[in-house]
């Protein structure tokens, strides 16, 4: 069977599990009339015997498929004719993955080279045989714990701790992927971005000012050692981030304070939720009409005030950026200065300041922990976006502090490092990783500062 | 002590002095009103203008010109050898057909150059429009018809008014020639511009009036489902596990700061993540939506978390105490009676943690969802691209006609997001309960 019939199977056997469980249950106390004198409800009986049948028989269907593949290949490797088999171990990989290509139907069959076909035909052979072994093992496992457990319910068997014991534990489980995803995060990228280390030095990297990540293809070709020093990419990050500050910092924080402090009731809740609709536009949106729009008007204007302008400007992205970071700003802005309790605006009405006095001296102050870590977020949020950049943000490191010029940044080099087919242990390849990794720390610590802020600013006034 | 010696001021002049500065002091208060309202108006601004271009770029992509020419099904070019069997049919060289209806149209129009100047008023793919038409009924070989065909990206232009008939030849995609032809086909009603309903059922195409988003949209629609069927009830168990039954420790607060970080990670380092693993380690397929299901699911696995823990909060906890106080477990008194009281509020979450998938593209460019892929995919296996990628791939395109068809995918991606959040609105409205 194949593994999806095989598990379908294995949902039908549980269900049948769960009937088997529960009507066993029911007979040994004679029915419905006698369920007091159960433990637990005849559901949990049948959920036991559907646990039983089913997860010990999922956990062997993983690790099989997890390490069907490796052990087939290594059978079929000892099999190849000896010339092939003793290749080096990069070009023998090359001629496994035209097995593997010609079992997927990538390549067609005449095209491949007797071995090839040969390997391959023994592939789809053990394949089979690997498949009908885990087949009879797991229906052997499922319906053979369905028998014992069948015969070992009795009406003093604690089911329904049982079962709830594996729930729970089942929501530990749950619970702990959040772990893992940063774990992985970390140990994929720092791998990589380490054996990029291996041929590139980190300070080189850090702090060399060349960025031209052109791999040769031959050895002896012209240039052929692509250099790797990122901070044109930084400063052009930092450009491209300082402006969309330029732009949502001001704009944000002003909003907030009007919808906070002035607007009617009425008027705010509908521009509120309006103004939050910027942030819920997809980013490659943004990076279209960054790219179609106000990159070619932004040129356009250039040219009229005799400035020569990009047409991929750091200022049509940080712009357009900016834009879309109006709502981050404003809306955390607005969370903060809601927070400020009403006796110390009432303080300082009652000394005679207006409004906008109270706001600026004593309101803005009294949230200024609270702005500053939303600021922080949307720092973050700018320096990590990347649809925008890749759209309407330039290729060439720049090192220039002129917003008019193309820059590129950190995101965009990860993507055009890495879309398209590369091998994955060429330098180019590798690099994207470091330079994620340099972005993952960087967010990572904005983000841990400003929630930090933004905790201890909340437990001041509560 | 200095100041005792000082004459106090008396109330009169501390009046003059706050009256002289109200003046300014009001303006200020004014400006500063001012300017917050501007701030207001200038983020609404904003958005209308976005939509203004995407809208007034897009609405023509759902439209397409096409012209009317009497073909004539010729057995000497459909079926030379007279078989009619579904092989040779295929083989038939269709763009004759399209030439002959050109010529019996034209029949003035000699020479190469001219000949191929007219056929290319055309799209190419027009051909195989023909050939579908054929295979399907064979009866129609020998006979005639007028029949509508998809016309060039060029005349297409030219038909939405987006080609300047004033501009000097060389610059036009048009020369005077093919325009003198256009004008004699619309004359004759034989030009007209019509529903797109390849946009909308088609796959991806490098000729932009072939091209269709079909394909990226049954892309997104399983990535989403698969992320869907893995995030909501991971990210239910886990909140459910952090706000019913964990205890404040160490580990658990490990747990929380994860999830709030995670929150703020860059989506691009979700796609190295993926890359890395997903596809690197375990050799997973590349471009399949199996493995942007995984990445995304990473991705909204915090908003959903937050948001269902949010939910799980507001149930008053005499709710709680009463099942317990009945004897149940604390299972039961999650799964029978805290659940249904948070549903709704997760439900929300989620749709909104959905809608934040649908349109994320960084990620999905580096699992390698944005090959050019012309099959609408059939399975989470298959290669596919996602809607916003499939954006973000004609954008690309140098064609002009690409700028009209990318709008037009914009507006269906931003039209799947309205439904979306409209939902989850709703939904809260609907259920939302004060206790």
């Amino acid at each position: 069977m194949t593994p999806a019939a095989l598990l379908l199977a294995l949902v039908l056997l549980s269900v049948g599990a769960f009937w088997i469980g529960k009507s066993r249950s029911l007979a040994l106390v004679g029915g419905h009339r006698g369920v007091r004198n159960l433990h637990s409800l005849p559901s949990h009986y049948g959920v036991m015997t559907a646990m039983w049948c089913a997860l010990p028989a999922l956990a062997v269907i993983g690790l099989w498929l997890v390490f069907q593949d490796a052990i087939i290949l290594r059978l079929i490797t000892g099999h190849l004719p000896a010339g092939v088999r003793e290749l080096p171990a990069n070009e023998l990989s090359l001629v496994l993955n035209d097995v593997r290509n010609l079992i997927a139907g990538n390549i067609a069959a005449d095209a491949a080279s007797g071995p090839v076909r040969a390997a391959a035909a023994e592939y789809l052979h053990l394949r089979g045989i690997s498949r009908m072994a885990l087949t009879v093992l797991v229906m052997a496992m499922a319906v053979g714990a369905v028998v014992v457990v069948r015969n070992r319910i009795t009406p003093e068997l604690r089911a329904r701790n049982g079962v709830e014991r594996v729930v729970e534990w089942m929501l530990i489980g749950c619970s702990t992927i959040a772990v893992f995803t940063t774990i992985g995060i970390v140990a994929s990228v720092a791998f990589e971005a380490f054996r990029f280390f291996s041929y590139v030095s980190p300070i080189d990297f850090l702090f060399g000012t060349s960025w031209s990540p052109q791999m040769a293809i031959r050895v002896d070709q012209v240039g052929s050692s692509g250099s790797f020093g990122a901070v044109p990419l930084f400063a052009g990050t930092a450009l491209i981030s300082f402006i969309a500050m330029m732009i949502s910092v001001p704009i944000g924080l002003y909003s907030a304070i009007y919808l906070a402090e002035y607007a009617h009731p009425n008027f705010r809740t509908w521009a509120k939720p309006l103004l939050e609709v910027l942030a819920g536009v997809p980013t490659v949106v943004y990076g279209f009409f960054a790219a179609l729009t106000v990159g070619p008007a932004l040129r356009g204007w250039g040219a009229g005030l005799g400035l020569d302008v990009a047409s991929e400007s750091a200022l049509a992205a940080g712009l357009v950026m900016g834009i879309m970071i109006i709502p981050f700003v404003s809306s955390l802005a607005d969370d903060m200065i809601s927070a400020v309790p009403q006796s110390l605006r009432d303080g300082a009405y009652a000394l005679g300041a207006t409004r906008s006095e109270t706001i600026k001296q004593v309101v803005l102050r009294a949230a200024l922990p609270g702005i500053v870590g939303g600021v922080l977020l949307a720092v973050s949020r700018a320096i990590g976006e990347t649809m925008i950049v890749v759209m309407a943000a330039g290729l060439a490191a720049n090192l220039t502090a002129n917003p008019l010029e193309a820059v590129t940044t950190v995101t965009v080099q990860i993507v055009t490092l890495l879309v398209g087919d590369q091998e994955f242990d060429s330098p180019k390849t590798l690099a994207a990783f470091a330079l994620g990794l340099v972005l993952f720390l960087v967010t990572l610590a904005l983000n841990v500062l400003a929630l930090h802020i933004v905790r201890k600013y909340r437990e001041q006034y509560e | 002590m200095s100041s005792t010696n000082k004459p106090l001021r008396s109330a009169q002049e501390t009046q003059a002095i706050v009256a002289r500065g109200l003046r300014r002091r009001y303006w200020a208060e004014r400006r500063f009103r001012a300017y917050g309202f501007m701030a207001v108006v200038a983020g609404m601004a904003f958005l209308v203008y976005l939509f203004f271009v995407i809208f007034s770029n897009g609405l023509g992509a759902f439209r397409q010109t096409e012209l009317r020419l009497d073909i004539f099904y010729d057995p000497a070019i459909v079926d030379p050898l007279g078989t009619r069997k579904s092989d040779d049919l295929q083989a038939a060289d269709y763009q004759a057909l399209i030439r002959a209806a050109l010529k019996q149209r034209f029949p003035e129009v000699e020479g190469r150059a001219a000949t191929r100047e007219l056929t290319r008023l055309v799209s190419g793919s027009a051909a195989f429009d023909l050939q579908r038409r054929v295979m399907e009924d064979h009866t129609l070989i020998g006979t005639a018809e007028p029949r509508w065909l998809l016309a060039s990206d060029a005349v297409d232009l030219l038909q939405k008014g987006h080609v300047d008939r004033v501009l000097a030849e060389a610059e036009r995609p048009l020369n005077d020639r093919q325009l003198a032809w256009l004008d004699t086909l619309a004359a004759d009603g034989a030009l007209e511009l019509k529903f797109n309903k390849t946009f909308l059922t088609g796959g991806d195409s490098r000729e932009p009036e072939r091209a269709g988003i079909w394909g990226a949209v049954a892309g997104s629609f399983f990535t989403l489902l698969l992320t869907l069927l893995l995030s909501f009830p991971i990210g239910v168990a886990t909140a459910i596990y952090l706000e019913e039954f964990a205890h404040r420790n160490r580990w658990t607060d490990l747990i929380e700061v994860n999830i709030n970080n995670l929150a703020a990670v860059p989506s691009i380092v979700f796609g190295l993540l993926g890359l890395a693993v997903f596809i690197g380690f375990f050799g997973l397929p590349r471009s399949a939506p199996l493995v942007g299901a995984m990445v995304l699911t990473l991705l909204t696995l915090p908003t959903i978390i937050i948001a269902s823990r949010a939910a799980l909060k507001a149930v008053p906890p005499s709710i709680r105490e009463a099942a317990l106080g009945m004897g149940a477990s604390k299972i039961q008194m999650v799964v029978h009676h805290v659940l249904p009281l948070a549903m709704p509020g997760m439900l929300t979450g989620t749709i909104i943690g959905m809608a934040r998938a649908l349109g994320e593209s960084a990620p999905l460019l580096m699992i390698g969802m944005v090959a050019f892929i012309v099959d609408v995919p059939k399975g989470i296996t298959d290669p596919a691209t996602a809607l916003p990628v499939q954006v973000f791939l004609w954008s690309d395109s140098p064609e002009r006609g690409f700028v009209e068809k990318t709008s037009g995918a914009i507006i269906v991606l931003l039209a799947f997001l309205v439904v979306m959040n409209t939902t989850a609105v709703i939904l809260r409205k609907r259920f939302e309960r004060r206790w």
